[in-house]
């Protein structure tokens, strides 16, 4: 990954405290595991950003490296990796993830 | 395309005497579910046991397999 993408990467998750990264966006999610996330989100009732993946190749590529995980959707909260769309739905479940959240945005 | 069992003969190679069930959600061979019960993930965060099965299938996380729902575990934490 060129310096810039990763620039890039770390500036979209330091001006967003939930940030998810998934194909499609959020009005039009692409991938039916990324719309579960986007779902969760909205049941979460926080205020989120997307960014869409299938748009930016670089970023696509990029964030695999940076995050050390080959897949998408990808949620970072406070500028931490959270998880993809099990690990995200298994600590909505659990309630986890309204935590973390509320620990993120207060 | 990989099949289920090739996919959990990876994953039994990675973690020996685990319990894997793997199933092709489609029938098209890229669109795989799998639970791996591993004594290796004793300990670890659910991002990091996720990471060390992505790492178990390498390069068929880069195209052959395209989507995969997972569900990881240690043994001592039960089924839920």
């Amino acid at each position: 990954m060129s310096d810039q993408t990763r620039t890039r990467i770390e500036e979209l998750i330091r001006n967003h405290k939930v940030i998810l990264f998934m194909k499609g966006t959020k009005h039009i999610p692409a991938c039916g595991f990324s719309n579960a996330v986007v779902q969760i989100l909205k049941k979460e009732a926080v205020p989120f950003e997307t960014f869409n993946i299938l748009a930016d190749p670089d970023v696509r590529q990029g964030l695999k490296e940076y995050s050390s995980w080959p897949t998408f959707p990808q949620l970072y909260v406070a500028g931490k990796f959270v998880g993809g769309c099990d690990i995200v739905t298994e600590l909505h479940q659990s309630g986890e993830l309204t935590k973390e959240l509320a620990g993120a945005l207060k | 395309m990989p099949s289920p069992d090739s996919i959990r003969a990876r994953l039994l190679d990675a973690f020996p005497g685990a319990r894997v069930d793997v199933t092709d959600l489609t029938g098209t061979q890229d669109h795989f579910q799998a639970v791996v019960v591993a004594s290796a993930f004793d300990g670890k965060s659910r991002v990091e046991q996720h990471k060390l099965v992505y790492a178990a299938l390498g390069e068929l996380m880069d195209g052959a397999i395209h989507a995969l729902a997972l569900t990881t575990r240690a043994p001592e934490a039960g089924v839920r």
